[in-house]
């Protein structure tokens, strides 16, 4: 016969009842009784520590961030005190000459991102109407979601570099078609690349909403007599509008941080550019390029003073967006 | 039927042509680069390219060993960081669901995932490059773990959320104490969502490169001293792609095809383990 492996939880029937009673009666079962203790014992203190370690971890989460934007605060403090709030508007960034003005840099990276959003926003929705209310089944669907899925997935790196080898030629040539200065790289260019890169964000999150709206509202529509298309806009749309935004800003926060491919293809030049065509710098890009140069302890302060800028800028729209969609989803 | 059903109508049809349209001209870039990065790079690679390291400018040839072997340290060593961590945060996230802290934790999670790497860049730089007194893969790979956390907790958090309390509950029915319901319970039986994110991040971090910029920064020779600088595929082709030489650009086409392979390789893993065990990412 087996012993019981753990003698506490056999307790049923009036034989074991009973052998329990003969064991507790001689000295084994005294020790074998102390060391069920002691174990148990042990595994409260296990407990405890492992439900300890869990809410460290969860404290880290929050350590980790306010660590992020200490260290920040901390090391762009130099350049704070030596240029004031007028490094935001600073028109000329030279560090040469020790001037540092962060308005071309502000101004390039509001360009790229905007005009990228301009262009992804109606093909990002057109995916997510396509998969959400068109095809929101069968293999077809699944394919075209799984690759707009693997637009986000291809490194920035790999975008620059075909940026580089394809678009800039590209760029290059309709320019000098449209005739104006021929230099392929450019705020223009950035544009582009980032416009694809950012269109999966929008698009699933916007899939996702449509396919939330509930269908009694369409079909009030259908029975009103109204087409598909007037279905999406009157009903659609006005429905998931808050969840569409939110799609934006994360397409926004995402372009507005993105580093290496906007630093292959910007042309990377501290002028205030003149128009959409000509080269210019973001923030991000200029941090990439000058951080591992940066000399002077205040050169190296200005460019975190935009890391700082990029970091809370990003932040804000971050939270806003979850905010919205949390709220969206709890309805 | 009345010229106004037909004009409704017409505008209807010509509205879903648009979106389909819109929708797949989505997927040409995608195919334009995958096109592209194979043509201009398959005829690079062979055994040769794999094993040796970057010839100087002007000689032909050459490979990139280092930067291979450094990538593949580098993420290890990131996983090896951000696993233990990001898989505890989740649980606590599941765990204290109603907690005041699990508030500002997921917050902070959700904050850390839209953080730009270039800014995770220049605090691990602070953070390890400055007090250990030189660039190091282990600074790089700190940075990494940070980019990667976000989504192991999430996914953790997520998978857990969808296991029946019943399960739970049964476990502690039965005596057991609560680190052995969490870790050989409801662990592995949400193995394959946690393992799917774990995998998901590793493909995130696998084509970075802003945040080794200033961290691993990048060697020309093979090291696997993680307290030195270290190649990475992602650094060789920025700073290969960017330079002038036809050697080092065509080096970069190889590594490009390499590294898009990978990534995608590891995209496509999670896709069919999510399918397969029918996990919500």
């Amino acid at each position: 016969m087996d012993a019981p492996v753990d003698k506490g939880m056999v307790g049923s029937g009036a034989e074991t009842a009973e052998m329990n009673l003969l064991r507790t009666a001689n000295a084994p079962s005294i020790v074998s009784a102390v060391s069920r203790l002691k174990k148990s014992y042990r595994q409260i203190r296990t407990e405890s520590i492992f439900k300890r370690a869990l809410v460290i971890m969860g404290l880290a989460m929050v350590v980790l961030v306010l660590g992020i934007l200490f260290t920040l605060v901390v090391e762009s403090i130099p350049s704070i005190k030596a240029l004031g709030f007028k490094f935001l508007w600073g028109k000329t960034w030279d560090p040469v000459q020790d001037i540092y003005g962060a308005y071309p840099f502000l101004l390039g990276t509001l360009l790229t991102s905007f005009i990228a959003l301009i262009i992804s926003v109606p093909f990002s929705f057109a995916v997510a109407v396509f998969l959400g209310e068109y095809y929101p089944k069968g293999w077809f669907s699944d394919l075209l979601k799984n690759t707009v899925e693997l637009i986000a997935a291809v490194p920035s790196v790999i975008y620059g570099f075909w940026g580089l080898a394809v678009l800039v030629p590209t760029v290059r040539s309709f320019e000098s078609k449209v005739g104006i200065q021929p230099i392929g790289v450019g705020i223009f260019t950035s544009s582009l690349i980032l416009a694809v890169m950012i269109i999966p964000y929008a698009a699933s999150l916007g899939r996702s909403m449509i396919q939330m709206v509930p269908s009694h509202l369409k079909e009030g529509a259908y029975s009103l007599g109204a087409t598909r298309w007037e279905v999406i806009r009157s009903v659609i749309f006005p429905y998931t509008k808050s969840g569409l935004f939110a799609g934006i800003l994360l397409s926004l926060g995402r372009a507005l941080g993105e580093t290496m491919a906007v630093t292959m293809v910007i042309g990377n030049t501290s002028i205030i550019p003149k128009s959409i065509f000509a080269p210019g710098n973001t923030m991000a890009s200029v941090i990439a390029n000058e951080f591992t140069e940066a000399d002077k302890p205040v050169y190296v302060s200005a460019l975190i003073e935009l890391g700082l800028v990029l970091f809370l800028v990003t932040v804000v729209i971050n939270v806003i967006g979850k905010k919205i969609i949390s709220r969206f989803t709890n309805e | 039927m009345n010229a106004n059903i037909r004009y409704r109508i017409g505008k209807s049809t010509m509205f879903k042509g648009l979106t389909i349209l819109l929708a797949f001209a989505c997927v040409v870039p995608l195919i334009a680069i995958l096109f592209y990065i194979i043509r201009a790079g398959v005829t690079r690679i062979s055994w040769h390219f794999i094993i040796n390291t970057p010839k100087p400018v002007g000689e032909s040839g050459g490979g990139i060993a280092n930067a291979l072997l450094g990538s593949i340290i580098i993420i290890l060593v990131a996983a090896i960081i951000a696993i233990p961590i990001g898989i505890m945060s989740g649980i606590y996230l599941n765990e204290y669901k109603k907690a005041k802290l699990a508030y500002w934790s997921r917050l902070c999670v959700d904050i850390l995932q839209g953080v730009p790497s270039i800014v995770i860049g220049i605090v691990a730089y602070f953070w390890l490059v400055k007090p250990l007194g030189g660039f190091s893969a282990i600074s790089g790979s700190v940075a990494l773990a940070i980019m990667m956390l976000p989504i192991v907790v999430r996914s953790t958090e997520e998978t857990l959320k969808l296991l029946p309390d019943s399960l739970k509950e049964a476990a502690f029915a039965l005596g057991m104490p609560f680190h052995r319901v969490i870790l050989k319970v409801l662990v592995p039986c949400g193995i394959s969502g946690i393992l799917s994110g774990v995998i998901l991040s590793v493909a995130r971090i696998a084509g970075e490169t802003a945040p080794l910029l200033f961290t691993a920064f990048g060697n020309p020779y093979i090291t696997a001293d993680i307290r030195k600088p270290m190649q990475s595929l992602p650094l060789l082709i920025f700073n290969y792609a960017t330079s002038p030489y036809v050697d080092w650009l065509n080096l970069a086409w190889g590594a490009s095809l390499i590294l898009l392979v990978w990534v995608l390789f590891l995209n496509i893993t999670t896709k069919i383990i999510t399918r397969r065990w029918k996990v919500q990412l």
